[in-house]
């Protein structure tokens, strides 16, 4: 399987749904 | 106006912070927007101006300003007085402030580690400063690429908790 973090692309995206994981995170831990 | 009030000093380790941020992140957008994608571009007798001059310039910023950015952070963490809840990630202290900029100190400083213990060691290979066999430059350059990708994906959080924390918990 080739690994997301080869695209430049797909970078960008991961970055933006891990930022919609983390905005849970901090409503759910505060 | 008092310049040598704590709380004048407090904005002024956040500024230093802001500065050596920009310095760090900046080269780091560089290598993943502009020269990494650029170099299979680049006709092979011009690659060594890259390899040569301008990536060893660029991570010698790119390295000291990690370096720069994490000591400000802490101190300026210390001044504010929530270096010890943020790094609990504020859990148990219902401080959405200290959860948020917890949070942002955290990816940060995995991001920091990435910089002088995977990306340097490794690239200091690939760009020949240290001697390497050819398969071995091969292995450094992944490690190095997959680290700075890393990073640039952590980029994205990172500073959503960071200015989040500033202006908005």
């Amino acid at each position: 399987m080739k690994n997301p973090l080869d695209s430049l692309q797909s970078t960008v995206v991961l970055g933006f749904v891990l930022t919609v994981v983390l905005i849970l995170l901090i409503h759910a831990i505060a | 106006m008092e310049f040598v009030s704590f709380a004048w000093w407090t904005m002024a380790f956040r500024w230093l912070h802001v500065i050596s941020g920009i310095m760090w992140i900046g080269h780091l957008w560089y290598f993943n927007f502009v020269q990494t994608p650029s170099m299979p571009k680049i006709p092979d007798e011009q690659k060594p101006a890259i390899t040569k001059f301008i990536a060893p310039t660029a991570l010698f910023w790119f390295r000291w300003g990690a370096m720069a950015t994490i000591v400000t952070g802490l101190i300026l963490a210390g001044m504010n007085g929530y270096l010890g809840s943020a790094i609990k990630l504020g859990i148990g202290d219902h401080n959405a402030h200290n959860t948020a900029i917890g949070f942002g100190m955290w990816l940060g400083t995995i991001m920091w580690f990435n910089v002088w213990f995977l990306i340097w060691p490794n690239q200091k290979k690939v760009l020949g400063i240290v001697p390497a066999q050819p398969d071995e430059k091969k292995r450094a350059g992944r490690i190095a690429g997959l680290a700075s990708r890393t990073n640039t994906m952590l980029s994205i959080p990172m500073l959503y908790a960071m200015v989040g924390a500033g202006h908005y918990y």
